[in-house]
This record gives structure tokens, sequence and C-alpha cells, in this order.
């Protein structure tokens, strides 16, 4: 865990609420994708986890839904303004098991940590497959991004709209692959969990009060004994998830 | 160069700055943060006789300059603390620390607090009786002088250390159980935990919190908290470790003229992991602006005249 201080380079919508800052700072402490980072807002008490969508050096990419007082705040910021960020807080997904044929699926807001952790899986040699899933064609962000790092990128709408008609489920039906990791709304993460038959890796959401481990505020209960999603989370192994 | 240095019950404290229980784990996890032998001694997290999960998620809800907790004493039971928290915390802190037990008989707080006072790390015992989140236990103690009686009773019987009882502020009248401790041979008082609260989801029309209501703590109650040792002080003899809001050396100094002789930090850590820390480094500088060359000197001065 490190605090910084981080400069906005830009803040702008990829959808009607989901919004994409890139800021500047320093991104040492995130070692692996799948951690959050911690977001102190001016006149909020809590700090605001969220997702590492791409990090390189010194420079740092979230992509956040406007869903509540502090979300909302962050999408009025402006370029130059400037944002105390805990970093590298979490677990995030270990590679080292994704085999060669890993496909990535993410639903909704929980796309963004599918970006960084593609690229990793890239860089080690991987053929990762992406499945994308969203509710209709307005709510879709980021497909040519993952398009441009030449992977095969699925696309589920609910209603049809867009790519396949239904849940990142139907997608993965029509994919061959050696090991999955997930990132969604938990109806999307028992779906997958029910459905896939390969080991895989599931990043999980919880209402925080600290982020670092101290308050107890987010555990859960796991076959391997309690956890906090955000120190010994948020990625958990399948064998060890208990719904 | 001011002097920090305070005393609780005989337990020496390089500064009066310490970690309040639950919201610094078992304190070697800072270690990743700060070196932690900066701090005056910590608070553990809560103990109970068995290991507790604790209540359901969602458990914390933000308020105002503030946020409730309904964590419901998750923790490993007093045998594994022991076994393994406690080694894990003596490699890499030096000083003696604050055990912090809860219970949900008058017995189980006996037996809990007599295991951790055999323990050479711990220098106090403190008995919360004042957990808001927990049925059957808990609070019903620290609201009642009767069960705080038996309670604080009961544990100075099997123990040997300052036995220090951590105070609800949701009574009536707080200086009453104050009394009732004193009374039954405490050896000083930590308050307050937290003030019961709640908040309510627009959306899903339900409480944010699954069990419903919770602790809360931060900024916010820092008043009332410096409220409640003031009176404390002025009713009782005996030593104060102020608790509830404190986020700055100025809040420190503030609550030791209440009368508090050394002050926990809870909900600031959780939003500020290098609050105590920061709060340790400014103490000295704030403590020359106001002119403070003995920061023990100042316990209890806003009572003088």
């Amino acid at each position: 865990m490190k605090q910084g201080i981080f400069t906005i380079k830009s803040n702008k919508n990829l959808t009607a609420n989901v919004l994409e800052m890139i800021l500047e700072g320093d991104t040492s402490d995130i070692k692996r994708p799948g951690q959050f980072v911690n977001i102190k807002i001016d006149g909020l008490y809590l700090r605001r986890p969220i997702s590492v969508c791409y990090c390189s050096e010194n420079k740092l990419t979230l992509i956040y839904k406007t869903v509540g007082k502090g979300t909302e705040k962050l999408s009025k910021m402006r370029e130059g303004e400037r944002l105390d960020i805990l970093t590298g807080l979490g677990n995030g997904f270990n590679i080292a098991k994704a085999g060669d044929k890993p496909v990535l699926i993410g639903g909704g807001v929980g796309v963004p940590p599918m970006y960084l952790l593609c690229k990793k899986l890239i860089e080690k040699g991987a053929l990762p497959t992406v499945i994308l899933g969203f509710n209709t064609a307005d709510e879709i962000f980021y497909k040519e991004e993952f398009e441009k790092l030449g992977v095969k990128t699925m696309i589920t709408t609910v209603d049809g709209s867009v790519g396949i008609k239904g849940f990142v489920t139907d997608a993965l039906k029509e994919i061959d692959y050696t090991y999955y990791f997930c990132c969604g709304p938990m109806p999307m993460l028992k779906a997958v969990y029910n459905s896939c038959d390969t080991s895989g890796q599931f990043s999980f959401e919880e209402r925080m009060g600290c982020g670092i481990g101290a308050c107890m505020g987010c555990s859960c209960k796991t076959i391997t004994g309690y956890k906090r999603i955000c120190t010994e989370g948020p990625v958990l192994e399948k064998e060890e998830i208990l719904w | 160069m001011v002097n920090l240095s305070v005393s609780l019950s005989g337990v020496k404290l390089d500064n009066p700055v310490i970690p309040a229980s639950g919201t610094f784990g078992f304190g070697y996890e800072f270690m990743r943060f700060y070196d932690i032998n900066i701090l005056g001694s910590i608070a553990l997290k809560g103990t109970t006789e068995e290991p507790r999960f604790g209540n359901p998620t969602p458990r914390i809800a933000e308020c105002e300059a503030g946020l409730i907790n309904s964590v419901g004493l998750q923790n490993p039971g007093v045998d594994n603390v022991i076994k393994i928290e406690l080694p894990k915390l003596k490699k890499v802190y030096k000083k003696q620390v604050i055990a912090n037990v809860s219970g949900f008989s008058v017995d189980e707080y006996a037996r809990t607090c007599e295991k951790m006072d055999r323990q050479e790390q711990i220098g106090i015992i403190e008995v919360n009786v004042s957990c808001p989140n927990v049925h059957s236990g808990g609070m019903s103690f620290g609201t009642d002088t009767k069960f705080v009686s038996e309670v604080v009773k009961a544990v100075k019987a099997v123990t040997t250390k300052p036995v220090y009882i951590k105070l609800s502020p949701n009574v009536t009248d707080i200086t009453e159980i104050a009394k009732a401790c004193e009374a039954s041979g405490a050896d000083g008082l930590s308050l307050i935990n937290t003030l019961l609260g709640m908040r309510i989801n627009l959306k899903t029309r339900k409480p944010i919190i699954a069990n419903k209501m919770g602790g809360f703590s931060g900024p916010a109650v820092f008043p009332v908290a410096l409220r409640m040792v003031y009176q404390v002080y002025q009713a009782v003899n005996l030593p104060i470790i102020g608790i509830g809001g404190i986020s700055s050396a100025e809040d420190v100094i503030e609550m030791m003229l209440a009368g508090a002789t050394a002050v926990e930090i809870g909900a600031a850590n959780l939003v500020e992991p290098f609050a105590c820390k920061n709060i340790i480094e400014q103490l000295p500088e704030t403590c020359q602006k106001y002119g403070i060359e003995n920061l023990s000197d100042i316990i209890g001065g806003a009572h003088n005249g």
C-alpha cells in the first residue's frame, strides 16, 4: 500500500453514466491486475474503492459508474485537480494459473479490471478470449480497446441489440478455454461458477470501511476461513468460495 | 523539547496516542505502513472466549463526518489470539499492549480476562461492556450499573493488571456507570464506545446495515465524547482513556484538557492509514504552539479555576 497525490489528466464519459478517469502519479505499488485503489473525496468521510483498469509508469486509468455521492463527485472533477489515493490494495488476479487459453469475463462495471489482466496475460504469452456482458447497446464500453489488444472480444447484451443475445454464459458455450477470470454483478458470478467446468478466479465487491484490512467491515466466509474482501480478496479462487 | 509521556495506572507510554480497538487489528499488519513502535500502545481487536465471524454484511454505512459499523466482534477467540496473534505482534512491537475483552456472561468476561492477564505483552486489560453490535451481552452490560459492577468485580478477582472499563455513551447518565465501575474496583475507564445509529437506503427503503443498526463513530462524535470525558473526570477519581472522533493533535490536547490521560484513535485510522503516525509527529509542534512542555501537566486542565 502506498499513499500518493494523483493529478487528473482526463475524466470523460464512456456511456451515459460510466466514466474513464486517467490520472498521473506514483503507481509503483500496483503489482497485479485486479487490485484496487481507495480514493479520498472532499466532503465524504470514507474513501471510495475503485478497481484498476490500467496502469503504467505514472499513469493510472480508472473506470467507474456514477451510482452515489462519491462517484457523482468524482464525475464532476476536471483535468488538473488532485486526489489523495491509496494504491496497491487487495490481492489481485493470479495469472500463473491461466493456462494458454484463458477466458476473461466482465459484466458491466466488472469489465475494467479485465483490461489490465488481458494485457498481462498477453505479455505472458497466453491467448485470452474476452467476453463483455452488458444489458443494452448504449451501455457498451471498451470493446475497441480490447480489440486493439488483438484478442477475440465477444459482446453479449440482454436485449440482443449487439452481439450475442443473453448473458456472458451464452457466449461461454461457444468457446474453448483453459481457465477463467471474472468480475461483475453477483448473479453473473454465480452463473459463471455454475456453468464452467474449469477452475477460475472471481473478483468480489463488498461495502468497505477502510479498504486496508483494519476494520473487518468486508469480511466473508470461505472454505479456507474468514477473508477480508479488501485484503485477502477481492479475488477468490473457485475452490474456496462459499456462496 | 516537549515531554509527551504519560502513565496509565503505572504503565508508562512514550506518548498518549493509542489506536482504538477494532480499527487496528492486532497491530502487526500496520507495520507495512509505518513503524508502529512510535505508538504509545495499541488496543487490540476486541476478543471473546470463542471465535466469532460477527455480523452479516453490509457492516458499514457512511455518515456525515463519520461512519456506522456493525462488525459484531469478529475475532479468532482468546486462545488463538494468545497462540497466534500476540506472538506475531511481539516480533514487531516492543511495548506492552492493551487487550480488549468482550463477553456474553460475567463468567465469560472473567475467564477471557484471566487468560489475557497472564500474557507478558499485555499491560492493561480494557473490558468492553459497550459494544452496540452484539445481542445478549455487550452493551446490555454497559448500560446497567448492576451488571457492570458484577463484571468489574469478577474480572478484578482473577486479574493482576490494570483493568479499564470501556463505557457506552448510550446511557442516560454516564457518570452513574463510571461511579459503579470505580466502586467495584476498576483501575480506569475508556470512553466512549460508539453511539448506536442507523442509515436507510432511499432506493431500497431498507437499513443499509444488515444488522439494521450499528455503532456511529468519527469526528462527528468528538464533542459528545469530550463532554462525557469531562463529566466523568469530575465524577470519579480514575484515569481516563479518551476516545471518540479524535483526528488531530489538537483533538488530543482538547481531550486531555477535558480529563483524558491518554487517547485512542479509531475511525481516523480507517480513512487515513497514517493517522496515528501523523498525530504523534504533529504533537510536539502543537504542544509548543499552546505553551505545553509536559503533556501530562494538562490532564483535566479545563477543570481548573
